[in-house]
């Protein structure tokens, strides 16, 4: 008789090369160390201690300066319970522009405020530009063209005091900010001190707080005292759902 | 000529245009200083360091002549003015300035003629330097040559000047031909320029004169190390354009990121300020044989590729006319544009090489600045370096000049030291293995290539006809570029700009512009 495929236990994940549960991983890293015999048998006893079996260095290439980059095979042997994993998501379920539309109309009679910022020193305006501007990203049409929302991008590095200001002159339903620059963890500080100046004026309760960017979870948001964070993939109706949702469960309508 | 079968009617026509269109803000700058400007000309004089606050002499001494209601007059006038009252150097006024000894504005009036002359004699010392510079940049190509045209260019981003050497002689090593070290991000918006070496920056390098004499140097050995002449490109935008260029020429840089609108539109920098910041700054970065970067692959970035493009050329036309007025030859214009459309596009690729095409057939000279896929890139980096070898590829079948490397992280960090490399050896390989693939074709009669161009070219027209009549200002205010609307009065950098007075002298325009290149 043929062998049976083997069928996968989700209690004990492992990674998929060619075969169930071989554990195979591609690596690539730099050792600061010239190419050589040596610099192999580094790459590879540090792929071991990984937690990786049989460590294999397909490709070793000197850097320039001494340094040597390469690309390691190993199968590892550690797994996870698949069964017992939990995310924290946004918790709403994602309507069509049409639906979002539909749904203020039915739901919240009046338009909506939302202002949107990339803040601090944040100069990459391109995730607020694709939920926000008109044109939106990949034929998703942005916050702009969205009836009953009025949308107001205010741009790259605009100061969190100056949002703030910004958001009380048009008595904003939510604010959206953008932070895509988040080396050393800038965009940490930044983005705690927003929540700060939204509970000095007395309005953090009055908006629906969203941050978003490629290294953004919604995990992160939370726990920075934002309602919800959006990360990459994210569509001008994941964020519109969500604000208008949130307004009538709140009852900030 | 050309494969493209372009109008050579409209190209004219676009030019006229164009011309017409920066003779109008001509004559604006002409008449207008900005405080960024005067500190260029303060530095070009020989003042450089700090007060004990860490505030640059030269913002110190441009604000006590602003203060005293001077800058029209300018910072020229009134440092000869007070070289004649007290006998010292410019840099010891600075600092009797700090110090409150001297308040520039209110020494004795001396004779004008006397001002100029003592002025001149010194601009003249930095202005043979600087023409020194341009000599020893030529004769290093000269006797260790350079890299063959695209450019290999990539970035180093660490923040840590000393870590950037590092990264920058191992990319050089591998084959890279142009360093640009990023400047740490919310420098443009300072108005002032750091002092010194700096270890600490966001995503990016503080631009200082130090930090771009510790590389330079460093590029120096590299070079000679490997018997090529490695290339050195800074960010003069911003609100200290004309600062940074001058720094740059004092340092040797090479090359300078340096677009006439990119402050206004995507910095929201205010477009007086900007327009005649750019023209001093192009001025010392044409006479110092600097190849400026113009940033039009920033629409691309904002706007739609595909509908946006003829957008990205009606600038490349301003830019050039722009640059031509400051003194820069078409040789050291890196026209900007970029290989941005949606991947998932049929026929995308055709659309991107009839774009680069039709930018070398109508700016044969200039060494065009061609910038990689940052838009669409994903996460996926196998994908992504596929995308950046459809770039390179692009690139060399259309003979660019400079070719910013796309890096298949994009999107997730600032490229790491393996990831310049791979991004170098895809560029190598693919200008090697097709270099004369772009000589070998020709392109169908009236198919997708020629059409698109065609239509692009046509579509530039109508908006530079545009522009002409209603005026490069009044076309900003209504967000005819990258759909960004920007006030004539608002945004950054307004209460710098200042109306000239009669008695008002610039020693460095005259002696870039006019006499002896």
């Amino acid at each position: 008789m043929m062998t049976q495929v083997q069928k996968v236990d989700l209690t004990k994940v492992k990674p998929y090369g060619d075969t169930m549960n071989d554990g195979m991983v591609q690596l690539s890293f730099t050792l600061p160390v010239p190419d050589g015999d040596e610099a192999v048998e580094a790459a590879r006893q540090l792929v071991k201690k990984m937690g990786f079996e049989e460590p294999s260095v397909v490709y070793h290439k000197d850097l320039g300066i001494g340094y040597t980059y390469f690309i390691v095979y190993g199968k590892t042997i550690y797994t996870v319970d698949y069964t017992k994993i939990e995310v924290p998501k946004v918790d709403v379920k994602t309507m069509e522009k049409e639906e979002v539309e539909q749904f203020i109309r039915d739901n919240i009679k009046r338009n909506v405020v939302v202002v949107g910022a990339c803040t601090g020193t944040d100069a990459h305006t391109v995730g607020i530009d694709a939920i926000m501007n008109m044109k939106g990203y990949a034929g998703h049409y942005g916050l702009e063209r969205y009836h009953g929302i009025e949308a107001y991008n205010l741009g790259s590095q605009v100061p969190n005091e100056e949002l703030v200001a910004k958001a009380i002159e048009l008595k904003a339903d939510a604010i959206l900010v953008s932070q895509v620059v988040t080396q050393k963890n800038v965009h940490i500080p930044n983005l705690t001190q927003l929540v700060e100046l939204l509970e000095a004026e007395g309005i953090r309760d009055k908006v629906i707080l969203c941050c978003g960017g490629p290294r953004i979870t919604h995990e992160l948001a939370k726990e920075l005292g934002y309602d919800a964070g959006f990360g990459p993939g994210t569509f001008a109706e994941d964020v519109a759902s969500f604000i208008v949702t949130e307004m009538v469960k709140r009852g900030l309508v | 000529m050309g494969k493209l079968n372009l109008d050579k009617n409209l190209i004219d026509r676009c030019r006229q245009a164009a011309k017409n269109i920066t003779d109008e803000v001509q004559k604006f700058i002409d008449v207008h200083t900005t405080t960024s400007t005067e500190r260029a000309i303060v530095r070009l004089l020989n003042i450089d360091g700090v007060d004990e606050i860490g505030k640059p002499l030269p913002n110190v001494v441009v604000d006590n002549i602003k203060e005293g209601g001077g800058l029209g007059r300018g910072a020229a006038y009134w440092l000869g003015n007070a070289i004649l009252n007290t006998g010292l150097t410019p840099q010891e006024i600075a600092e009797r300035i700090s110090a409150g000894e001297i308040d520039i504005t209110r020494l004795p009036a001396k004779d004008e003629g006397a001002i100029r002359e003592t002025i001149y004699e010194l601009a003249k010392k930095t202005v043979d330097k600087i023409k020194a510079n341009r000599e020893k940049r030529e004769e290093y190509i000269r006797t260790l040559g350079e890299g063959r045209q695209p450019y290999i260019y990539v970035i180093v981003a660490t923040g840590n000047i000393y870590e950037d050497i590092i990264q920058a002689q191992a990319a050089a090593r591998q084959g890279a031909d142009v360093i640009a070290v990023i400047r740490t991000t919310g420098q443009s918006l300072l108005d002032y320029v750091p002092y010194g070496a700096t270890t600490e920056g966001f995503g990016g390098t503080y631009a200082t004169q130090e930090n771009f004499r510790l590389m330079r140097k460093a590029l120096d050995e590299v070079s000679e190390e490997i018997g090529r002449y490695v290339r050195l490109t800074n960010y003069c935008s911003g609100l200290c354009m004309p600062e940074i260029a001058a720094m740059g020429a004092l340092e040797r840089l090479d090359m300078m990121l340096n677009d006439a609108l990119y402050g206004i539109l995507f910095r929201d920098i205010n477009m007086q300020r900007t327009l005649i910041d750019q023209f001093f700054s192009r001025v010392i970065n044409g006479f110092a044989g600097i190849i400026i970067n113009t940033g039009e692959d920033n629409y691309l970035t904002t706007d739609d590729a595909v509908e946006a493009a003829h957008t990205v050329l009606a600038s490349q036309f301003i830019n050039e006319q722009f640059a031509l007025k400051a003194g820069i030859p078409p040789k050291q214009m890196g026209l900007g544009h970029a290989f941005e459309m949606n991947p998932d596009l049929e026929n995308g690729f055709l659309l991107e090489l009839a774009q680069a095409q039709m930018a070398r057939e109508i700016f044969p000279e200039a060494p065009l600045k061609y910038m990689p896929p940052t838009k669409y890139m994903t996460g996926n980096i196998f994908k992504g370096h596929i995308q950046d070898a459809m770039f390179n590829m692009v690139s060399i079948m259309t003979h660019q000049g400079i070719q910013l490397l796309g890096m298949l992280t994009e999107a997730i960090h600032t490229p790491h030291l393996h990831d310049r490399y791979l991004s170098i050896e895809n560029a190598k390989y693919i200008f090697n293995n097709a270099r004369n693939l772009g000589d070998e074709i020709e392109f169908k009669e009236g198919g997708i290539i020629q059409t698109r161009a065609q239509e692009v070219l046509k579509k530039a027209a109508e908006l530079l006809t545009e522009i002409e009549k209603e005026g490069l200002f009044a076309i900003l205010e209504q967000g005819k570029f990258a759909g960004v609307k920007r006030s004539r009065t608002g945004g950054k950098g307004l209460d710098g700009v200042a109306k000239k007075d009669a008695g008002y002298f610039n020693p460095f325009i005259d002696l870039m512009l006019g006499g002896d290149r």
